[in-house]
């Protein structure tokens, strides 16, 4: 019995060792091959010159472009998603009868098992060609396909974690407000959601996190042009996107590959940081 | 004791794996162009002779050329020749990259069904492309504004693009760079004002293909190199192929290899 204990207490402390391990090597090899691009160019090159030409002679390494391009499409899905799914979440939560409930939640559950390359075909074959006949603009593949179909792709990561805070708001505090005379939707709006504050906002770092970091459906349908846009309606160039379709091409070792590298750096740190955010909101909310 | 003849036909196992292993092996690894070439060249090779097992990997035409010069392959694929510094830096670590041709590949300039225009000329496909002609009815067309189509500047497609159009200036930052043959057909088929450029294989009905200064893409003209925007697709070994290697690409140089290769949309190298 003790021996048995002792060497499930050896697997699981060597399971997150290995966890440990895995995450500060592949922190070190990213910016072991990354660090080396700002020998080619300095720091301030990278992040504010709007060229990519990294094939061309002399190579321009500017990830501007790429940066705005990434930023527009995740503001533009959550612009989409964050009263899509804190909609829906309200809805499971708070008004649908036990039954609805039942079989809402595992159908928006669903579209979160749905693997990406298939939301990228859904864009790339369907909405591509209903944007350019509805709208009339000569490019379908563009910031508003990627950032509408990254938008249904975020729903249910925000619906569901957004649930789960409203859901752990107590009892009581809902009693509470009925007994003062509120009535459904004031206690929802007034009550319990700045009662749920932080687990929403989590959750919308969350989605942010997950749309800024995909790559198969920006690579598929946001049109892969390395530009600042004029409109909506322009091809933008991701960073995912750029990693993703350049590596397997790049000789390893050139300056290309460690921009590449460079810009994994730069999305690193904007995943860090939402994880940081999320991890201080859920503090500040335990102190509370 | 059930543990103990576990562990033993554990240490049996690991030790026998290698011997069968170690057989006749051969490993390829490279563009993602001859990628379908390789692929189906080593199943039909295999079916021929069972004795033989290929592993067929994409990854890229740097990935193939690096992957020999690290030894970790015995073919490598490249949609594109070696560059001097890859074949300098082999050359630094005792490796002699050989390259073989194994097949012809044209580039077709395509548009979408609905446009009315022909032919091309290469100059005027360098306009397009650096955002100095922006209507096609600049070109003969109707008043539409022009959707560049173009691929990632890191596939070998756009490499020859590159070099045989473009010829060192600029590509508009305005242009599409997508991550395929697939996804350019595509774009071209549903996008009225596109123009775009894709291997002969992905040419169909839902895409128009035009001439280029007059000459059409067909299988003769890449061959005679009358077409202007073709090339050779490779397979670089370590030295001149001997052994499985040989074996392989002699398989593919013959009659029955480049029916596999036309049967793959390319274009036979005799």
């Amino acid at each position: 019995m003790k021996m048995k204990e002792k060497i499930f207490k050896i697997i699981t402390y060597s399971s997150s060792i290995m966890t440990i391990i895995f995450l500060l090597g592949i922190i070190t090899s990213i910016f072991a091959e990354g660090i080396p691009i700002f020998k080619e160019v300095n720091l301030k090159d990278f992040f504010s010159s709007p060229n990519w030409h990294p094939t061309c002679f002399p190579p321009d390494f500017g990830i501007l472009s790429l940066i705005v391009g990434s930023f527009l499409v995740t503001l533009g899905a959550l612009i989409i998603a964050v009263p899509l799914g804190i909609g829906v979440a309200i809805y499971i939560s708070e008004i649908a009868p036990f039954k609805v409930k039942e079989i809402l939640k595992p159908t928006v559950e669903l579209l979160a098992g749905i693997p990406s390359v298939v939301y990228g075909l859904f864009g790339l074959i369907f909405v591509s060609p209903l944007i350019t006949n509805l709208l009339g603009v000569p490019i379908g593949l563009n910031i508003f396909n990627a950032a509408l179909i990254l938008g249904i792709m975020i729903v249910p990561i925000i619906s569901s974690m957004s649930e789960d805070a409203l859901s752990s708001v107590p009892k009581s505090l809902r009693e509470a407000s009925y007994g003062l005379g509120a009535n459904k939707w004031e206690t929802t709006i007034k009550i319990v959601l700045p009662a749920a504050k932080s687990g929403i906002f989590s959750s919308i770092i969350l989605g942010f996190g997950r749309a800024v970091g995909e790559t198969m459906v920006v690579l598929m349908v946001a049109g892969g042009a390395a530009q600042i846009p004029d409109s909506l309606f322009d091809p933008v160039r991701p960073m995912p996107a750029t990693i993703a379709a350049e590596m397997g091409e790049t000789a390893i070792g050139t300056p290309h590959f460690h921009a590449l590298y460079g810009i994994a750096i730069v999305l690193f740190i904007i995943t860090f940081v939402s994880i940081l955010l999320i991890e201080i909101l859920r503090k500040g909310k335990s102190i509370k | 004791m059930k543990l103990r003849i576990i562990a033993i036909l554990t240490i049996i196992a690991l030790l026998v794996t290698p011997m069968f292993a170690r057989g006749d092996r051969l490993t390829i690894a490279g563009s993602t162009t001859v990628l379908p070439i390789a692929q189906a060249a080593a199943e039909a090779y295999m079916n021929s002779h069972p004795e033989m097992n290929i592993s067929v990997r994409g990854g890229g035409s740097s990935v193939g050329i690096a992957s020999v010069m690290a030894g970790n392959v015995d073919i490598g694929d490249a949609s594109r020749k070696a560059k001097t510094k890859e074949i300098a830096t082999a050359r630094e670590n005792g490796i002699d990259l050989y390259c073989n041709i194994v097949a012809n590949d044209g580039i077709a300039i395509v548009v979408n069904p609905s446009n009315p225009v022909k032919n091309l000329t290469i100059d005027q496909l360098q306009s397009i492309y650096t955002g100095n002609v922006q209507n096609w009815k600049e070109l003969g067309g109707p008043n539409k504004p022009i959707v560049l189509v173009s691929r990632d500047v890191s596939s070998g497609t756009f490499e020859v693009f590159n070099k045989l159009v473009l010829q060192g200036s600029t590509q508009d930052a305005g242009a599409l760079m997508l991550a395929s043959n697939n996804a350019v057909a595509t774009t071209i088929s549903n996008t009225p004002g596109a123009i775009g450029y894709v291997g002969l294989g992905y040419l169909s009905d839902n895409i128009k293909a035009v001439t280029v200064n007059n000459v059409k893409a067909t299988k003769q003209t890449i061959q005679d190199k009358s077409y202007p925007i073709s090339r050779t697709l490779h397979m670089y070994t370590n030295g001149a192929p001997k052994g499985n290697a040989k074996k392989f690409i002699d398989y593919i140089l013959s009659p029955e290899g480049q029916k596999i290769v036309e049967e793959q949309g390319f274009v036979s190298v005799r």
